[in-house]
């Protein structure tokens, strides 16, 4: 038996490293949440964050890895998948499979467009044109940074379509990796079902509502 | 409708003379077909009328006609066995029809089950699961005494709910990906589940899962087109199963309890 080859195997490790995603998304809106403190809030955060030095780097290491796993196995199955369905039906009509349950490797390539356009962004800092200032205690900017990008619609609407796309992508998900771990029955099927929509709509709506509240509040000024 | 109106419907069907040549849809019409006519009577009715007219009737499997052979296997309308539910083909009535219905007739579609003719496939790849993994090796000897073997109710319910399948293959006539983990997680948990099959379990889900990637079917996506299709109502809580019983065998393999490398087959 081999974990990185068996079918169920890979779909295992699709589920725990997407879980590893999951818990990180949810730590990471608790830290975005601060920026509604304002600037003071969010530059906190940030100083005390990076001040946890090695750990921040272990988590980025383990998080790449999770991300990669992740994303090649999904390429991987979704090849083999259209292999061993490869004539479709002329009616095709779903019964129970969703929007997002058979977008799921669209929204996933979107998601990891996405986060290499974020890392670029808010974490290596490299994008043109970005307000890289300090706070009057000396700390890096955090809250001016965000701000300013977010002024911009675009950028605003680009990180509304990535959460649109992470809603839809863990609608599906969450609930599917209960059951790829077994740990799923007709009783409990249903509630991760509901938890995993409830999740991913606090997801949408946290996350979205950063960029969409900012560009909002420049145009009521 | 009264049972003497009798109605007409256009059946637009898939026609393939044999396997590997091009197929094509046809379009039929199906006359004087009444409310009390089970899906394949109407076919039986249709095919008449071709063989009078000196065409070629349309290829469809079908053995017991009561919903309990799993023969029969046609995608009506973008649905497995049409989409009434717990119902195969045979047993769906064209009282769910009304007149000028236009009704998709399609062979159930994957890599695993070669079309052979019309509407008949080739489901021995599910066959092939079976003679590969879906067994216990102990001589089991004749009808056991009354509680020699002692199987608790809850068991033995959750194992006949898993042997209910009929082996038709609408899981995977309906699956994106073509997978028969829903055929192949209710073999795995039935046979986990009661004390014949218990000492085997961790050789067999390996078995499984190998034997279905070499018979061409593909991943599980946990879309449950699967469970939605199945005319017997086989739940996917047995893929759940089955994929616990693959993470319980591959840690005990990992940590050298057992050795999952063969089945024995006698």
């Amino acid at each position: 038996m081999r974990l990185l080859s068996d079918s169920i195997g890979r779909k295992a490790v699709m589920a725990v490293t997407g879980l590893m995603m999951v818990l990180f998304v949810v730590m990471h809106l608790l830290g975005n949440m601060t920026i509604f403190a304002g600037a003071n809030g969010i530059n906190t955060y940030a100083e005390k964050l990076h001040a946890l030095g090695p750990l921040v780097w272990v988590t980025r290491v383990v998080m790449l890895v999770a991300v990669l796993a992740h994303l090649v196995i999904s390429i991987q199955i979704t090849l083999e998948n259209e292999a061993a369905n490869p004539t479709k039906y002329a009616v095709d009509r779903a019964l129970r499979a969703t929007f997002a349950s058979k977008s799921m490797i669209w929204t996933g390539l979107l998601l990891a467009v996405f986060i290499g356009y974020h890392l670029l962004h808010f974490t290596i800092r490299a994008l043109p044109g970005m307000v890289l200032g300090t706070d009057a205690l000396g700390r890096f900017d955090v809250y001016a940074m965000v701000t300013d990008a977010f002024h911009k619609a675009s950028i605003a609407l680009a990180y509304v379509v990535g959460m649109v796309a992470l809603y839809l992508h863990l609608s599906h998900g969450v609930q599917s990796l209960f059951q790829t771990l077994g740990l799923s029955n007709d009783k409990l099927q249903p509630a991760y079902g509901a938890g995993g929509k409830v999740l991913s709509t606090i997801f949408l709506i946290g996350y979205g509502s950063i960029p969409v509240l900012i560009l909002l509040a420049l145009a009521g000024k | 409708m009264s049972a003497h109106e009798t109605m007409n419907l256009k059946l637009i069907v898939w026609r393939q003379a044999g396997p590997n040549q091009p197929g094509r849809f046809e379009t039929y019409e199906a006359k004087n077909i009444t409310p009390h006519h089970s899906f394949l009577e109407m076919l039986d009715v249709v095919n008449e009328d071709l063989i009078k007219a000196g065409q070629e009737p349309i290829a469809f499997d079908h053995d017991c006609r009561e919903g309990i052979c799993g023969m029969c296997s046609a995608v009506v309308n973008g649905v497995p066995h049409g989409g009434q539910q717990r119902t195969t083909l045979c047993q769906l009535h064209m009282r769910k029809f009304k007149d000028g219905d236009a009704i998709y007739l399609e062979p159930w579609r994957a890599r695993a089950f070669p079309i052979l003719r019309d509407l008949v496939v080739d489901r021995s790849a599910l066959d092939k699961l079976i003679q590969t993994a879906g067994f216990v090796s102990c001589h089991t000897g004749g009808v056991p005494d009354g509680n020699a073997v002692l199987v608790g109710k809850p068991q033995a319910d959750y194992a006949m709910d898993a042997a209910e399948c009929i082996g038709c293959g609408a899981c995977v006539a309906a699956c994106p990906n073509s997978a028969a983990m829903l055929f192949a997680g209710a073999k795995v948990s039935q046979l986990a589940e009661l004390p014949q099959g218990q000492v085997e379990a961790p050789q067999r889900v390996a078995a499984m899962v190998q034997a279905m990637a070499d018979n061409g079917f593909g991943n599980c996506s946990n879309h449950y087109e699967c469970e939605a299709a199945c005319p017997k109502g086989i739940k996917v809580k047995f893929i759940a199963r089955m994929n616990r019983e693959f993470i319980k065998a591959l840690a005990l393999e990992k940590v050298g309890a057992v050795n999952t490398a063969r089945l024995k087959s006698e």
